[in-house]
């Protein structure tokens, strides 16, 4: 049902089945490392191109949230996914290997939790029974499409995001008559492209803060709730600096959240050591992050209610060379256990 | 755009410019001279080397060209001219050692893509543009030289 503006309040909320997380090796050496379910020994996988070995991680974890969840590949009903890769290659791929009815979505770096919105409207609406919700994201095949080769010998500013290897994917199945304490997937929001005229491809905290400031407003109001509802907001890659501009963009459109309440997948992905500038970036980021420590925390009872965020630049290289502005969009998930 | 979207894009601009940390201009120039420095002195100490060679005025500076790009090719193909990018900055960019690193990280990255559309195609990527305005620029100066020299001496 929806409710407000851009809020579907899931009636028969769905069930967080299972969640699996698979990272690179520079992910595994960060401070998550322990909450992940697989740590990838190196970046290629024994495959041909970069594009290939996100695939195969992709293809991994989709397998792997399948196989937690009790469901055969053919009992899974649909597939909800994306990438950064031009035309979603790697998630093409995976799909093709795994031979379940395939949705792919492109929010950038927001497609775990727009994947998490959809799929669960369908599976509260009655269309589906189980829904795999997941997306991927690998450095390597970010940096030689949205930036240079590798191995080119240049410094990045302070405000660069390091674009995470990581994938993660949630097996969604629609609650039946359990009672049972559960984690849910309760309501989704989903956004409006806003764009603050900032151009700059280096500084994608600045370019999705007020997408995801927009989309965490509109949560409150559609659901006329205030923050103290959640025990955490966990946004998807803002990192260090858009966290920051997030608190102050919350603070001056009338929804302040406190610091301590507010944690950014991207910021948490790395120690600052490991020289990521402002954090992690990605689709994956999100994804992995979501589906490992927010959602064991969850199941853990650490936490009782999250809101997930997930926020794309919705820029190409052509827009970037034309100098355009770059779009922000975000889409919000609650997760509760109940 | 609106007035009132150039507004707000304009307090925006402000509040992210104070949130974002700067990079370290003195830091990096430093870092930039002594990379930088150690490059360029390099390349004296080939020169000099050289000299057994007997190379003339015209092929001496030709032979340590030659040798730096040798060097500045073989270090990215290991994996270790990026790292000194990183700290160094312009300092090892500048240098021709950074032009070679400018040919060969896109012939590394590309070359999956097939050697005509892939290596062949992207090869010039980066350093293209160099050349493109470099070239364009010298003649442009010559041309100026030329004149000074014919009408104005």
């Amino acid at each position: 049902m929806r409710q407000g503006k851009q809020t579907f309040v899931y009636q028969h909320a769905p069930v967080v089945a299972s969640h699996a997380s698979i990272v690179g090796p520079k992910e595994g050496e960060g401070p998550l490392a322990s909450e992940f379910d697989e740590i990838l020994p190196d970046d290629l996988l024994g495959q041909k191109s970069w594009e290939l070995a996100e695939s195969e991680m992709l293809r991994r974890c989709i397998l792997r949230a399948a196989e937690d969840g009790g469901i055969t590949l053919e009992q899974a009903q649909a597939l909800f996914s994306g990438d950064l890769n031009n035309q979603i290659i790697a998630t093409g791929f995976a799909a093709r290997a795994l031979g379940i009815p395939f949705f792919g979505l492109y929010g950038a770096c927001s497609t775990f939790v727009e994947a998490l919105v959809l799929g669960s409207a369908l599976i509260s609406g009655g269309f589906l029974e189980n829904a795999l919700c997941s997306a991927s994201s690998h450095f390597c095949t970010a940096e030689r499409q949205f930036r240079l080769p590798l191995e080119m010998g240049t410094q990045r500013p302070p405000s660069a995001h390091w674009t995470a290897t990581a994938a993660g994917c949630a097996l969604l199945k629609s609650c039946g008559d359990s009672s049972e304490k559960l984690l849910r997937v309760t309501a989704g929001t989903f956004g409006k492209i806003e764009d603050y005229q900032i151009k700059d491809a280096n500084h994608m905290g600045a370019a999705m803060a007020p997408a995801v400031c927009s989309t965490i407003c509109a949560h409150f109001e559609d659901m006329r709730i205030d923050p103290d509802h959640y025990d955490l907001v966990a946004t998807g890659d803002l990192g260090w600096i858009g966290r920051e501009i997030l608190l102050e963009l919350l603070r001056q459109n009338g929804h302040p959240i406190p610091p301590e309440k507010l944690v950014d997948c991207g910021a948490s992905l790395y120690y600052q050591e490991q020289d990521t500038h402002a954090g992690g970036s990605g689709c994956g980021c999100v994804a992995s992050v979501g589906c490992s420590w927010i959602m064991k925390r969850l199941e853990r009872g650490e936490i009782h209610r999250a809101l997930l965020v997930g926020s794309g630049a919705m820029l190409s290289p052509t827009s970037t060379l034309q100098a355009q502005s770059i779009p922000g969009i975000a889409y919000a998930a609650a997760l509760e256990v109940f | 755009m609106s007035d009132k979207e150039i507004r707000r894009a304009k307090q925006y601009g402000d509040l992210v410019e104070r949130l974002t940390p700067n990079s370290k201009p003195l830091r990096n120039c430093l870092r930039a001279f002594w990379v930088g420095g150690v490059i360029c002195t390099l390349g004296q100490w080939i020169t000099m080397l050289a000299e057994p060679l007997q190379l003339t005025e015209m092929t001496a500076p030709m032979f340590t060209s030659v040798v730096l790009i040798f060097l500045g090719a073989t270090l990215t193909g290991i994996g270790v001219y990026d790292r000194i990018g990183k700290y160094a900055g312009a300092g090892s960019v500048v240098p021709i050692t950074g032009f070679a690193n400018s040919v060969c990280a896109p012939a590394l990255e590309f070359r999956r893509e097939g050697w005509v559309l892939g290596l062949g195609a992207r090869l010039f990527q980066i350093a293209g543009p160099v050349l493109v305005y470099g070239i364009s620029s010298s003649i442009v100066v010559g041309l100026v030289y030329w004149a000074v020299k014919e009408w104005l001496l």
